[in-house]
């Protein structure tokens, strides 16, 4: 079975509708990059399938392992393993980061009918996890993102789909904001998290974050749909020829 | 005057407000006042200013929304009438008040324990406060003839009607005075239990710290099983001496259909520090009103407030703290969540007196506004008479940030949880004022316990 299928979905933000009839269909341990301008509907996408509030899906379905996912609440979705790593990760002060992927971790597991974590063991994960994404323990003190560089927050994205192990990892624009060290080291963070049952969707402008992760499968996305797919080597002609060439093709 | 309010009040309350004016004082309470005057705590002067206090809160009557300082808390449409006096509570009713006390507990701190307005030495642990340390009841003080000035005991600087009605009516309180130097080696907790319903107590207590004194008392308003639609009226005299520190706290967790009005005056001596917290988080009609007066040079002030409201319930604090001499800062920060047709109201007054040069005075107040239906009122007032000074105020109010909600739920926190996180953190900026780590985690508990039982 597909662990994600999209199947000619229609999204309205107000009047204006955002993605016409868009399909994609992503199995486990695929690592699928989605490429495309300003707005094309990349970010729209991602947002509609982590459940953000504010778009009204008018048409067609998303199925998570055969699951209605637009049926369920943002939670329920993050409890089946849907993780969208944002673009712009928020700052949430007075909430210790510490206590927030305690809090969320075991949010998850109770709602899978899992026992909760024991302190050790989650303190244990959550610093080998760090310590691999070069993440200071002071910083897992301070508030959520509060006074975090745009590469440290990044790498909190990261951290937490490594804590969290998602079957689905949405990463929206990971390079926006990234010198070159930060992004080889959010790179190798997602790497290391790459596996046969889990999939991963790479939403990125540019074909340099795909040097650092090597996608299966490549799609353009234009005005709100998918307007080629193919391998490798579609980013790479990207590269060269850049996204003109498409915006007629819609 | 600057003043904000969220949800202005339209003229529909002005004509009820008309008649309910010309209504009378409470015949409850007056009759109340006559029949138990004789049996009050106190003959001679003290009977007289009782007298006269109670001509002063006559004259006056419960204070409507006309009175400035009472614009948003109309006690005649809020609370009505003065419910009659509390009976002195029999064996089973003391049996209510020592769960409830239990319950309310602070570990580690030594409690006084007030029962429907009576100190109750049996729940109580006077002996465990070690040396410097003096505690009486009040009834005691005002009862021994050998008091000269015991009278001047039911006097105040600042007077209104609700604290007129406290020196007329008091049955009890403590009296705790605190020699030179004394550093107490646990916190006192002064427990007010109500166990009676639609009954009135009304209590005075004293505080009296000498110099270099450092202290923390915590007074916690709890309600027995079984009681409702109480009120309770308190007062608390506080005199912080020279280069003392006093931690002060003050928690409302009482029963839903309960009242509660606390009166606290205290006058901050010179390179003294005080740390006021406040926390309205129960009752269905709460005014929590501070008259700080910094009297003495180089002293530093911190009040904090936390409302927690849901349902109807009211929540007021209203501070007024005077700089009356120069070199002294002051920080008022103060938190309101506020959910269902919840109310509430801070109103923050600053006096800065023209021999007050370099005082620093800064007030912050911030509302989370829950639902449609939640109010919350905000009334700035500085007062600045001298030339050489710092004073700034700011006020916020919103609802919980969308961004930050999605955030958390996609992180797989239900609504309810996630909103509880960030009502913790909003919170928590008033809260971490505490620094004592007993009595912060046990307003934190507190401030969770509201939160769960939202849902």
């Amino acid at each position: 079975m597909a662990l994600l299928e999209v199947k000619d979905l229609q999204v309205r933000v107000e009047d204006r509708e955002i993605l016409h009839s868009l399909s994609l269909t992503v199995n486990p341990g695929e690592v699928h990059a989605i490429m495309g301008p300003n707005g094309s509907g990349k970010s729209t996408l991602s947002h509609v399938i982590a459940g953000k509030p504010g778009y009204e899906v008018t048409g067609g379905q998303i199925l998570f392992r055969g699951e209605d996912l637009l049926e369920m609440e943002p939670d329920e979705r993050a409890a089946k393993g849907v993780f969208l790593a944002f673009q712009y990760p928020v700052e949430i002060p007075g909430v210790a980061t510490m206590n927030f992927l305690r809090t969320a971790l075991n949010a998850q597991r109770k709602a899978r009918g899992e026992s909760e974590y024991s302190t050790p063991d989650f303190l244990k994960k959550v610093r080998e996890v760090a310590k691999s994404l070069n993440i200071p323990q002071d910083m897992l003190k301070r508030g959520v993102n509060v006074g975090f560089s745009g590469g440290e927050k990044k790498r909190n994205e990261i951290l937490q789909m490594a804590l969290f192990e998602p079957n689905l990892c949405i990463l929206d624009e990971m390079d926006s904001g990234l010198d070159i060290d930060a992004l080889r080291i959010a790179a190798d963070g997602v790497n290391a998290l790459r596996s046969p049952e889990r999939a991963m969707v790479v939403i990125t402008h540019y074909q340099r974050l795909l040097n650092y992760i090597v996608p299966d499968v490549v799609h353009v996305m234009s005005k709100g749909r998918v307007v080629k797919s193919g391998d490798r080597q579609l980013s790479l002609e990207l590269e060269a020829a850049g996204y003109a060439q498409f915006e007629h093709a819609a | 005057m600057p003043s904000s309010s969220t949800r202005p009040r339209g003229r529909k309350g002005f004509w009820m407000n008309l008649v309910l004016a010309k209504t009378d004082t409470g015949p409850a309470v007056g009759n109340v006042f006559v029949r138990t005057h004789g049996r009050l705590p106190g003959a001679g002067p003290v009977a007289d200013i009782r007298a006269r206090a109670f001509e002063a809160y006559k004259r006056a009557g419960l204070p409507h929304r006309r009175i400035e300082e009472w614009k948003y808390t109309d006690l005649r449409v809020l609370m009505r009438d003065v419910l009659p006096r509390a009976p002195q509570p029999d064996t089973a009713a003391l049996a209510r008040a020592k769960a409830a006390v239990e319950k309310a507990a602070i570990e580690g701190a030594a409690k006084l324990v007030l029962v429907d307005g009576l100190f109750t030495p049996n729940l109580s642990d006077i002996v465990q406060l070690g040396q410097g340390v003096d505690v009486r009841t009040l009834r005691e003080v005002l009862e021994n003839p050998a008091n000269e000035g015991r009278g001047d005991l039911l006097l105040t600087a600042t007077t209104d009607a609700v604290i007129s009605l406290n020196a007329a009516m008091v049955t009890d309180g403590v009296v705790i005075t605190v020699t030179d130097g004394t550093v107490l080696s646990r916190p006192i907790q002064i427990v007010h239990v109500a166990t009676t319903s639609s009954a009135s107590s009304f209590t005075r207590s004293y505080l009296r710290l000498g110099k270099g004194v450092q202290a923390a008392v915590v007074e916690s308003f709890v309600a027995a099983e079984g009681a409702r639609a109480y009120q309770a009226n308190d007062a608390v005299i506080v005199s912080v001496g020279d280069a003392a520190n006093l931690a002060h706290l003050h928690v409302v967790a009482d029963e839903a259909d309960a009242t509660n009005i606390s009166s606290v005056f205290v006058a901050l001596g010179a390179k003294a520090k005080l740390n006021l917290f406040n926390m309205i988080c129960g009752g269905a009609v709460s005014r929590y009103q501070g008259f700080i007066t910094l009297v003495g040079e180089g002293s530093a002030l911190s009040v904090n407030g936390v409302n927690l409201l849901k349902d109807k319930q009211h929540g007021d604090t209203t501070l007024v703290i005077d700089h009356a001499v120069p070199h002294c800062t002051s920080r008022e920060n103060f938190r309101a969540v506020v959910d269902d047709r919840g109310h509430s109201v801070f109103q923050g007054h600053i006096i800065v007196r023209p021999d007050a040069q370099k005082t620093d005075g800064r007030m912050m107040t911030r509302a989370l506004l829950l639902s449609d239906e939640a109010e919350a009122d905000n009334k700035p007032e500085l007062e600045i008479f001298a030339d050489d000074v710092t004073c700034g105020h700011g006020a916020t109010t919103g609802a919980l940030d969308e961004s930050l909600l999605f955030y958390l739920r996609a992180r797989g926190l239900p609504e309810k949880e996630a909103q509880a996180l960030l009502i913790q953190a909003f919170v928590g900026e008033a809260i971490e004022s505490i620094t004592n780590d007993q009595l912060r985690e046990h307003v934190i508990a507190a401030a969770e316990r509201w939160l769960e039982a939202r849902g």
